[in-house]
């Protein structure tokens, strides 16, 4: 069942797309990276100890939930969640750390950076290094730090040092570049744990490999519990991780069609949204060539999203590759649809998603009525916690529900 | 077409004249795309051999605080590939000096290569520097823009693997420019002992004059390199000048001097 994907290739190409924009002196880290990401693959006790602590530590396998009372409101398809949500921390991000975590003690690196938008992968990654004993710095955005103060309270109880950044939009995308920055000074003690499916080749594949778990183990539930294999998988796209974490073990699979969200915010022009294929071309940003919002002299756009970790410029080089061969579908989901969303699943089910994955839940409901007899598998990245005071500022009916 | 040799001879002729070429970094635009030509004029008087034309990039991964700030100054006021271009016009109308384009991948791939390599050579650019594009990317860049006679220069450094250092000798031309440290641009108070001995292991690779950069701020500094390199990369320290005088009439000469004393062996600049 689990098929290895054919790409990228030896050079980290996904087609066009993908491969290494970096200067010469991360080169040969990224080399050496390469080689003991796949040195470990093949070595059964790194694999036992991964799984180990997926299982242990981390909460996998998550379960497959089917939402009956949703579904039948809508009327339509039925929908199945996978919780990724119950996972320590909180979200998907986990898996991918503890991969990475690991790959770097067998590195030898002491010292582990991160970025981090929405704070998740910044919590994933401190958590992992406060289990392995590690040292670690995350870079947020300072809007980002304003908007999930939660996540960097948290970061900081586990004894990570958190560091603003200030330059340009203060997101996720400045975040990332003071990450490459520090990176490229410390590489020869310190292992950059990216926690998307982007930058210079092997990460796009290596996190892909470590979140495919979630694809793997939804598609034998699916089969379990329905006998039969879903018509559609969603899931929200900021840099691509959950997403390409659930699509790969169905991309062989034709019957199943594959709905990437992105966050189309609050209008259509540059600098309002980060729907990467609405107002994108490829480009090169972090290490990767992709689609990218630029505008008309290359200089990379402004993105704005309700949530932080859906905000950026750039999709994952996988992404580009499943859309331009038509493997996969991306569509943009707004910042109000995906509230109405969020609402929506609290009410009637008793879950509160994380905003990111609010947006792939928005198209899930928007085509379930039409879509009777059909079985939707929605990836439930993150439980929303960590934004309930974004919840709060733009939901305030329900903050003051007498109008007093 | 051929390269217009312009790099290969001021090498050459500071090589003649046992002295290392003082390779200068600016950021076109900062603090007016007007002001730049007659900066540029300025570096070549205080006795700069080859001026690195920067073209900003809204996210620059190689650069330091100075640097990322003069960016930002220039794509605010205006500076675009087409604005650089006729920059170096007005700079070529007015000097000789070599003109290398220092910028990253995605401003240039967006205008194209082919076209950038018509338009540069047309203008009198001698080559482009792309901090972030790796040997492994460069085939077909580095084909459009030879195809009009530029020069491709590539870094080397401290963590290349001596299969890379091969490749970034064999895909550069006018000269390799080596990073003297892991690291992003910007000053620092001495310069790496290491980089002697990559200097030298580029040099059984290749006959390309070699130059160094990163932290190279000082007249000691650009003294101590000429005893193994060619040439020495001054940027940061440039871009200081025009940061903190920026709105000063004597920009000019303030950045004149400065130079000039990068280039006199005792004593050094004031910073």
């Amino acid at each position: 069942m689990s098929t290895q994907p054919q790409y990228p290739d030896a050079q980290g190409h996904f087609g066009p797309y993908g491969g290494r924009y970096v200067p010469e002196t991360l080169m040969a880290p990224l080399e050496d990276l390469e080689q003991a990401y796949r040195d470990a693959r093949r070595d059964p006790d790194f694999q036992r100890e991964l799984d180990d602590l997926l299982h242990n530590y981390a909460g996998r396998p998550t379960p497959l939930y089917e939402a009956r009372r949703l579904s039948e409101e809508l009327g339509g398809a039925r929908l199945f969640f996978k919780r990724e949500d119950l996972l320590h921390t909180g979200a998907h991000k986990i898996n991918n750390c503890l991969g990475q975590a690991l790959l770097a003690r067998r590195m030898g690196k002491r010292r582990v950076i991160a970025e981090t938008g929405a704070g998740q992968h910044g919590v994933a990654t401190a958590t992992v290094c406060a289990l392995f004993g590690m040292d670690c710095t995350v870079y947020m955005g300072e809007e980002d730090m304003r908007r999930q103060r939660l996540n960097v309270f948290r970061m900081r109880l586990l004894g990570t040092k958190v560091v603003g950044v200030a330059n340009g939009s203060r997101t996720l995308k400045d975040a990332i570049s003071e990450a490459m920055r520090d990176w490229v000074t410390n590489v020869h003690d310190t292992h950059y744990l990216l926690g998307s499916a982007l930058g210079a080749h092997p990460y796009p594949m290596m996190v892909r490999d470590f979140h495919r778990c979630m694809g793997d183990e939804a598609r034998a539930q699916m089969l379990e519990r329905t006998g039969r294999l879903p018509d559609a998988v969603f899931a929200c796209v900021g840099g691509g991780s959950n997403a390409i974490g659930i699509f790969t073990a169905f991309v062989p699979e034709p019957g199943v069609a594959l709905v990437g969200v992105e966050a189309g915010g609050r209008g259509h022009a540059l600098g309002e949204h980060a729907a990467r294929f609405e107002g994108g071309s490829p480009g090169v940003l972090h290490g990767a060539y992709s689609y990218l919002l630029q505008d008309g002299e290359g200089q990379v756009s402004l993105t704005h999203s309700v949530s932080a970790g859906l905000d950026y410029a750039l999709i994952g080089p996988e992404h580009a590759w499943l859309h331009d061969e038509k493997r996969a579908e991306y569509v943009s989901i707004t910042d109000r649809e995906a509230l109405e969303a969020a609402k929506t699943l609290a009410r009637t089910e008793g879950l509160i998603p994380a905003l990111e994955s609010a947006h792939g839940v928005a198209e899930a409901l928007r085509r379930a009525p039409e879509a009777k007899g059909q079985i939707f598998l929605i990836n439930l990245s993150g439980r929303g916690d960590k934004d309930t005071d974004i919840y709060r500022e733009n939901l305030p009916e329900l903050d003051n529900p007498d109008g007093k | 077409m051929e390269s217009s040799q312009r790099i290969g001879r001021r090498f050459a002729h500071c090589r003649f004249q046992k002295r290392p070429a003082l390779v200068a970094y600016l950021t076109a635009g900062d603090p007016s795309p007007g002001l730049t030509p007659e900066l540029a004029l300025a570096l070549e008087r205080g006795g700069a051999d080859v001026l690195e034309l920067g073209v900003p990039f809204s996210d620059p991964i190689a650069d330091g605080p100075v640097i990322q700030r003069a960016s930002d100054r220039a794509l605010h006021a205006g500076a675009t590939v087409a604005r650089v271009l006729e920059i170096a016009s007005r700079i070529r109308e007015r000097s000789e000096m070599p003109i290398l384009l220092f910028s990253y991948m995605n401003p240039l791939l967006r205008y194209g290569f082919d076209r950038l390599g018509e338009e540069a050579a047309r203008r009198g650019i001698d080559g482009v520097l792309l901090t972030d594009l790796s040997v492994e990317e460069a085939e077909e860049p580095v084909r459009q823009l030879r195809a009009h006679g530029l020069d491709t220069v590539f870094l080397a450094a401290p963590t290349s693997t001596e299969r890379r250092l091969k490749l970034v000798a064999e895909y550069s031309s006018g000269f390799v420019y080596v990073v003297s440290r892991t690291g992003v641009t910007g000053e620092q108070d001495s310069v790496q002992a290491g980089v002697g001995p990559l200097v030298e292991r580029i040099r059984s690779l290749t006959d390309l004059p070699v130059a160094v950069g990163f932290g190279v701020s000082r007249a000691e500094h650009v003294q101590a390199i000429g005893a193994y390199a060619d040439g020495a990369v001054v940027g940061s320290a440039l871009m200081r000048v025009v940061e903190e005088h920026g709105a000063a009439p004597d920009l000019p000469a303030r950045l004149e001097a400065f130079t000039r004393a990068l280039t006199t062996p005792s004593g050094g600049p004031d910073r």
